[in-house]
């Protein structure tokens, strides 16, 4: 593809590539609205010019479902209230993929870390912790732990169901 | 109940994690323009001249707009339409737009602007309400008062100072201040404007209130309101900063119908700062009288606003500032004084709260101060002075249900307050705080009789539901309660209600989405719809199944007899019975608020069909020597009359915890004067996201949350608001626990470091051991307006306003609520 090389990454998506799904903030690298991944690397898309992509593989919002599929972690973010506005919400998505794909079970202060430059002003963080928390509970290891107790399985319905019920009162 | 109080994925969630909600700025239409602003330099000087010829011939430009294509002044208010989409004649703050150009590319837009040449000659400048009271020579609105005060009001419900002098054993005199912060939506503004094959135009735009925008496009631009079509885009984010119509989305509304071509604009962040409309700066000045054991006996409360340099919403922030103290805890005489005043600085509006987090604060701050002085527990001094259900406050304002007392006892419960309040140890403190809140303002913006909210339902064949609803969804789930209450009068899915929102062609009028109105009004619309269609299908059902109609049932996208549940059709088979009965299916239902018993000029603001209650107790921990304060944990206690949607009210309450310890402890709207070398302008002190301090994940802390749910009779399903309560008990408990914790007073939000550290040295050095304002300023008051409470003979009327006469005559209504008022007190006075 072609496009002017004073663009960014962001530009790029939004207006060349049509995936308006990446959000703008500020354009300064303040809000991390507009995080993508960058060869499996979290990324300010608005701190990035289009240029320095080439031959990277990018990963947007709209690349986490598998088909028609949410992925657990959308899955989870839409059920348990992760996503109000929903303008952060992709920037938090790939943020969090990137977590969960290298840490699968986060605790609370890796993902307070990990989420610590994505600013949010709907729903004060607390159920997009939980959400990615929930996440993780779906998604099977890769390897059975070293007790020799099996994967765990717990759909993420009902991974969701019970965060909620823990939480709601 | 099979969809209402049940945890559900809201109806657009799926369109928010994939990245598909669109919003203004993800639009695109085909040979599309891109609009940029020129904005002044100058906080307050007069255009001399603007010459655009050479940003006219500048590549890819199809228009220069200026002043002189915007005479008609517009404004959300129309006793202060003090605005037009670009300055004509003079600026009133650094960041007020003058030109607008219209370009192939924003780039091109964006170059083409530094051609513009605007010659200003620079006015004297006002920077603080103080300056504004006594400065009269340099106007910043010749319609304001007197000066430059904007407005001012003096209410007067029974004789403060005579219950002063006669029932208070203790009369507590404070001066607070709040200072000014701002929405900060994730979302930067953006619409655009297009005209259609007729020449009709359409605006798409991230706003919360496209009733009033509609409204205010076709006034400013002369057109009929039926040429014009506002379509509400999801907002990323209000919080009240998209209420107001913005000059930016009146100047592509020309450009379009100039151009021919669809024209948009997406603000800077630097812009949105300049746009503000946030909270306004409030100085407050507090008096009140209690008795011995605490009760109060009057309450005294003069406010001064600092407005910015427009109207906005300021009539009724004015009032504001003032109207919803008497809703918490009963006062049995009130005066309240308020002041507006114009500054060269972007203009104060609507920000979560509207007006009451202010006095809130210094009311629950100085209640604290009250329960120390007098030896009580901060929770037992406000749990006996309750207002009573269902009273009539002393302005007149007519209460519904109050769950505020079992919401306290919640959050008393859970944070130990009993056994841990002051046995924290050095450093640590707890907080407690309340709050009560409207349920949608009672009166709109522009005086009318009409419905405030208004849906209508659409039935085919298919068994399709379509919703159509003014309401705007700005992230806070408008939407999903539309859908799950229709849902649940019908017996189906909130998922299989198709929902048109918020577009001023196709959906009927609904206000917006601020004061807290959208569930109690839209659903009770929705319900008023829902339950018609519901008649038709039940009718044509029991026709089919031979069942009596009072015993079908509604539920699981069936319609069956509730004594054989067997017996029944599919839901699809129930509207086709229904249409081949009474021809196509559809129903509208409207809402209009119940009349407030109040009548005195001011009466307006307050009035609300229901009120939330909220309690909140904070933790906090203070270091001594930073002042740095950490809050680990917070339980609140929300009074919401029914949960609609659990996920989506727990959502609401978190996030106004949230927003309220941003406030509390760091989130500043303030200006700074450049140096005079450089045009001593008056600039935005921090106009970025890194720089306006706001919490992040690491900041926020753990939250309990508890519902009351207390039906209260005028909302949906006994609904009430979510959306601004529980912020307003957050500021004043973090200054509460800051208190436990330290035992100084920060009388000042927000509660930096560097103020505890001051209130410390204070003590340290033997001064009182408080930071805050220390003097209120002369302010020129008018007559105070004299509207006796309704237990001292009053009838919702000021006995001394000549403006108001036979207006001002009570309804019977108001008689009768007088006399309810009378015996709840009785009942008050004769409690031992």
């Amino acid at each position: 593809m072609v496009f002017e090389g004073y663009k960014t990454l962001l530009e790029v998506l939004r207006e060349d590539l049509g995936l308006t799904g990446t959000k703008h903030g500020c354009e300064l690298g303040e809000c991390g609205a507009c995080a993508v991944l960058k060869d499996g690397k979290p990324v300010l898309s608005c701190l990035v010019l289009g240029v320095e992509c080439d031959r990277s593989d990018v990963t947007t919002v709209e690349g986490l479902a598998e088909g028609p599929e949410l992925s657990a972690l959308q899955a989870a973010f839409a059920d348990l209230g992760a996503a109000q506005c929903g303008y952060c919400t992709p920037g938090i998505l790939l943020t969090a993929k990137h977590l969960l794909d290298h840490t699968p079970r986060p605790t609370r202060d890796e993902i307070k870390e990990a989420l610590s430059g994505n600013l949010c002003r709907c729903t004060g963080y607390l159920q997009i912790f939980e959400a990615v928390e929930a996440a993780s509970a779906a998604v099977p290891l890769a390897r059975p732990s070293s007790e020799g107790t099996p994967p765990d399985e717990v759909k993420p319905a009902r991974a969701t169901q019970q965060a909620m019920r823990a939480r709601v009162r | 109940m099979k969809v209402i109080g049940k945890a559900r994925r809201r109806v657009d969630g799926r369109a928010k994690v994939t990245g598909q909600t669109r919003f203004a700025d993800d639009l695109v239409l085909p040979r599309m323009l891109f609009c940029k602003l020129l904005r002044s330099p100058h906080p307050h000087a007069t255009i001399v001249s603007v010459d655009a010829a050479a940003a006219r011939r500048a590549p890819g430009v199809a228009l220069v707009l200026t002043g002189d294509d915007f005479p008609i002044p517009y404004g959300i208010m129309p006793v202060s339409r003090d605005e037009h989409a670009l300055c004509r004649g003079k600026v009133r703050h650094v960041g007020d737009p003058v030109a607008a150009v219209i370009a192939a590319s924003e780039w091109q837009a964006a170059e083409a602007l530094r051609l513009v040449q605007v010659g200003y000659e620079p006015l004297p400048s006002i920077d603080t309400p103080e300056d504004a009271l006594v400065m009269g020579g340099t106007r910043i609105h010749e319609y304001a008062e007197e000066r430059n005060i904007h407005r001012l009001v003096n209410l007067e419900f029974g004789d403060v100072e005579d219950a002063f002098a006669k029932q208070a054993d203790r009369v507590f005199d404070d001066l607070f201040f709040y200072g000014g912060n701002t929405h900060l939506a994730l979302e930067q503004h953006a619409a655009v404007a297009a005209t259609d094959p007729d020449g009709r135009l359409t605006l798409w735009s991230s706003t919360q209130t496209p009733h009033y925008v509609h409204r205010e496009v076709a006034r400013a631009l002369g057109l009929p309101a039926h040429r014009v079509r506002v379509i509400a885009t999801p907002s990323g984010g209000g919080f009240g900063g998209k209420s107001d119509p913005f000059n930016h989305e009146i100047v592509v509304a020309k450009a379009a119908l100039l151009t021919g071509r669809p024209v948009k604009v997406t603000l800077t962040r630097e812009e949105v700062f300049y746009c503000h409309r946030g909270r306004h700066p409030v100085l407050m000045q507090l008096r009140t009288g209690v008795k011995a054991d605490g009760t109060i006996v009057g309450m005294d409360l003069t406010t001064l606003l600092d407005g910015g340099a427009y109207g906005s919403y300021g009539p009724a922030s004015t009032l504001y500032t003032g109207q919803l103290q008497t809703v918490t805890y009963h006062v049995p005489r009130y005066r309240f004084r308020a002041c507006r005043t114009f500054t060269n600085k972007p203009a104060c509006g609507p920000k979560r709260g509207h007006g009451t987090p202010q006095p809130r604060f210094a009311q629950e701050v100085q209640l604290d101060k009250i329960a120390v002085a007098l030896g009580i527990d901060p929770a037992d001094l406000r749990l006996k002075q309750l207002a009573p259900p269902h009273s009539v406050t002393a302005n007149w304002l007519k209460l519904g249900t109050i769950g505020l007392a079992a919401c306290i006892d919640q959050v008393v419960e859970g944070s130990g307050w009993r056994t841990r309040r002051g046995k924290l140890g050095p450093g640590r403190g707890l907080g407690l705080a309340c709050s009560s809140y409207l349920c949608g303002a009672g009166v709109a913006i522009y005086w009318n009789e009409m419905p405030h909210s208004g849906v209508q339902l659409q039935l085919d064949r298919s068994g399709r539901v379509t919703a159509f609803c003014g309401a705007t969804e700005i992230g806070q789930g408008s939407d999903d309660v539309l859908a799950a209450i229709v849902a649940e009068v019908l017996g189906i899915g909130a998922e299989d209600v198709k929902l048109v929102t918020g577009d001023t062609d196709l959906t009927p009028v609904d206000l917006g989405s601020y004061s807290s109105r959208v569930t109690l009004m839209m659903g009770n619309a929705a319900i008023q719809a829902a339950e018609k269609v519901r008649g038709m299908l039940a009718s044509a059902a029991a026709a089919k199944l031979g069942v009596p109609v009072a015993r079908l049932g509604f539920a699981d996208r069936r319609v069956f007899d509730v004594e054989h549940p067997e017996v029944g059709v599919d839901f699809a088979d129930a509207v086709v019975a229904a249409e081949t009965r009474f021809g196509t299916i559809g129903a509208v239902g409207s809402y209009t608020p119940p009349r407030s018993p109040g009548s005195y000029r001011g009466a307006g603001v307050g009035p609300s069909a229901a009120y939330s209650y909220s309690a909140a107790v904070v933790e906090v921990e203070v270091d001594p020597v930073t002042g740095w304060i950490t809050v680990p944990k917070v339980w609140i206690g929300h009074d919401i009359g029914r949960i609609l949607n659990p996920v989506l009210a727990r959502g609401q309450v978190e996030g106004g915890v949230y927003m309220g310890l941003g406030e509390a402890l760091m989130e500043e709207q303030t200006f700074r004067r450049l140096p005079a070398g450089l045009s001593g302008a008056l600039v935005h002190k921090i106009p970025s996201m890194l720089e306006y301090k706001s919490p992040t994940s690491l900041e926020m802390p753990e939250v309990v949350t508890y519902f009351v749910e207390d039906a209260d009779p005028s909302g949906p399903f006994g609904a009430k608001e979510v959306g601004q309560g529980p912020l307003l008990p957050i500021m004043p408990a973090v200054a509460n626990a800051v208190f436990d914790a330290v035992g100084v007073r920060v009388d000042e939000v927000p509660i930096t470091p560097e103020k505890v550290v001051a209130a410390l040295d204070n003590r340290a050095r033997g001064k009182k051991p408080r930071v805050g304002p220390e003097t209120f300023p002369e302010v020129p008051w008018p007559e105070a307006l004299l509207v006796p409470p309704p237990w001292e003979g009053g009838d919702g009327s000021a006995r001394n306003d000549p403006k108001r006469g036979a207006a001002a005559r009570p309804s019977a209504d108001a008689q009768a609520l007088a006399r309810i008022s009378v015996a709840t007190a009785a009942r008050r006075e004769s409690r031992p």
